[in-house]
């Protein structure tokens, strides 16, 4: 890492590919991605770690964009939903309407893809613990529910 | 966006880590040691505090330990309430921490960092105040202390200039003892508490803590007192359990003071009728 004393130049490892990047060490990984590096499937919205629509993932874990330092993860892997490709977790949630406006779905599919990917046999209370982290407002969380169980009864793997 | 500038270290060691703190504060600027940094982030974006530098304590080993050592249960200040709650080490604990914030929130949030919070809440503190845990804290010299939980979590965690906690440590023998945890909110299942209630059943005596219900969390001991002089069972008379509780209760936009009472009584109620029920 090439830093001055509140900065610097670093490498990010983002869907597989290592970006260099200035950064400010204040900076959030939603600003660094977003302003930065033009990813902008992580929608900024709460900026307070309470509505899930800046999901990322971590090394495979959930974590809220807004939240995260970049100076954080340098040297983690950093799944973004321009990352998730060829799998079937979009496709479940347009065939079961998991979606209206659009503005939280990459969120709850990262999310959605983390839970399948940990928990393959993840139960009712599960489901519902890890989707409480994601705020829709005009969809509907049945619908929702509905696409991840179909998601946990096929794979991630299209 | 945080609009103000700040240096990041991330030290190996407790040494390191102290050394870093002196070192900043040689040169007058102002350290904040960090962990999972929710609750600095969301507070520099509003403006509400600001540091010259973070020092970062994650990668410190011994503030990452999980397991058991020395028939204790040690938990590393930077673990996440996520690696707290699916141990399962202490179900207590896994049981108030399923609670706090949602399941994402709680893969960042740190045990520290919840015993640290400025809020009021702090609902991680309640199962190691019932189980009279101590907590390693770390000096600004370098050096480490270890202090009853009791002596230094009167209200709020008094910690001294450039200290620490490393480490949260509790007997194993508290840890599978018959428990209570109940949480209420003002609506939503995700939310602070109005009123979260814990308990322990200890040797037949009952200890029980609370947050939410007063500015700080608290273990009622003038209560836990008069439970253990009275007979084993409740007699059905929370008045007289009521009277023995602080009487600061909040009284605010959230719950209304006479709300949270009535809360209070229905958790105090709910708490004795399970706990007898088990040891019938």
């Amino acid at each position: 890492m090439d830093v001055s004393k509140t900065g610097g130049l670093v490498k990010l490892k983002i869907n597989g590919q290592t970006k260099e990047v200035s950064i400010r060490f204040a900076d959030t990984l939603l600003f660094t991605l977003r302003e930065q590096l033009g990813l902008m499937g992580a929608k900024p919205s709460c900026h307070n770690g309470d509505c899930g629509a800046c999901t990322i993932l971590i090394d495979e874990i959930p974590f809220n964009a807004c939240h995260l330092l970049t100076a954080e993860v340098i040297g983690k892997n950093i799944t973004t939903i321009e990352g998730l490709k060829d799998i079937t977790v979009q496709e479940a949630f347009i065939k079961h309407w998991a979606l209206q406006c659009g503005y939280c779905t990459p969120g709850f599919i990262l999310n959605t893809y983390a839970l399948v990917k940990s928990k393959p046999n993840a139960t009712d209370k599960e489901i519902d613990e890890w989707l409480d982290s994601n705020i829709c407002r005009c969809t509907g969380y049945q619908e929702i529910k509905a696409a991840v169980k179909s998601v946990l009864q096929s794979g991630v793997s299209s | 966006m945080i609009s103000f500038d700040f240096e990041y270290a991330s030290p190996q060691s407790i040494k390191e880590a102290s050394e870093t703190f002196q070192q900043f504060k040689r040169e007058n600027k102002k350290a904040i040691y960090y962990a999972g940094g929710t609750e600095f982030i969301s507070r520099a974006r509003a403006g509400e505090i600001k540091a010259d530098a973070i020092i970062d304590l994650k990668q410190v080993k011994e503030c990452q330990q999980i397991g058991f050592a020395n028939n204790q249960l040690v938990v590393g200040a930077t673990r996440t309430l996520t690696d707290v709650e699916e141990g399962n080490f202490y179900p207590l604990l896994s049981d108030v921490i399923q609670h706090i914030a949602h399941r994402t929130a709680r893969n960042k949030i740190t045990i520290g960092g919840n015993l640290m919070s400025h809020l009021a809440y702090r609902e991680a503190a309640l199962p190691f105040l019932l189980a009279d845990s101590t907590l390693e804290i770390a000096t600004m010299d370098g050096n480490v202390r270890q202090v009853s939980i009791h002596d230094i979590f009167k209200q709020d965690l008094h910690l001294s200039e450039g200290e620490f906690i490393v480490q949260i440590m509790t007997d194993e023998k508290f840890l599978n003892m018959p428990h209570f945890h109940s949480k209420k909110t003002k609506q939503s299942k995700l939310n602070y508490p109005i009123v979260t209630l814990a308990a322990l059943r200890v040797d037949e005596k009952i200890r029980v803590a609370l947050s939410g219900a007063y500015p700080y969390p608290t273990r009622l001991l003038k209560l836990e007192k008069l439970m253990a002089a009275a007979s084993k069972k409740f007699d059905g008379n929370i008045e007289r359990v009521m009277k023995k509780l602080p009487t600061s209760i909040i009284d605010d936009m959230y719950a209304s003071l006479e709300y949270r009472k009535f809360l209070l009584e229905r958790s105090m109620i709910d708490m004795f009728q399970k706990l007898e029920r088990m040891s019938s």
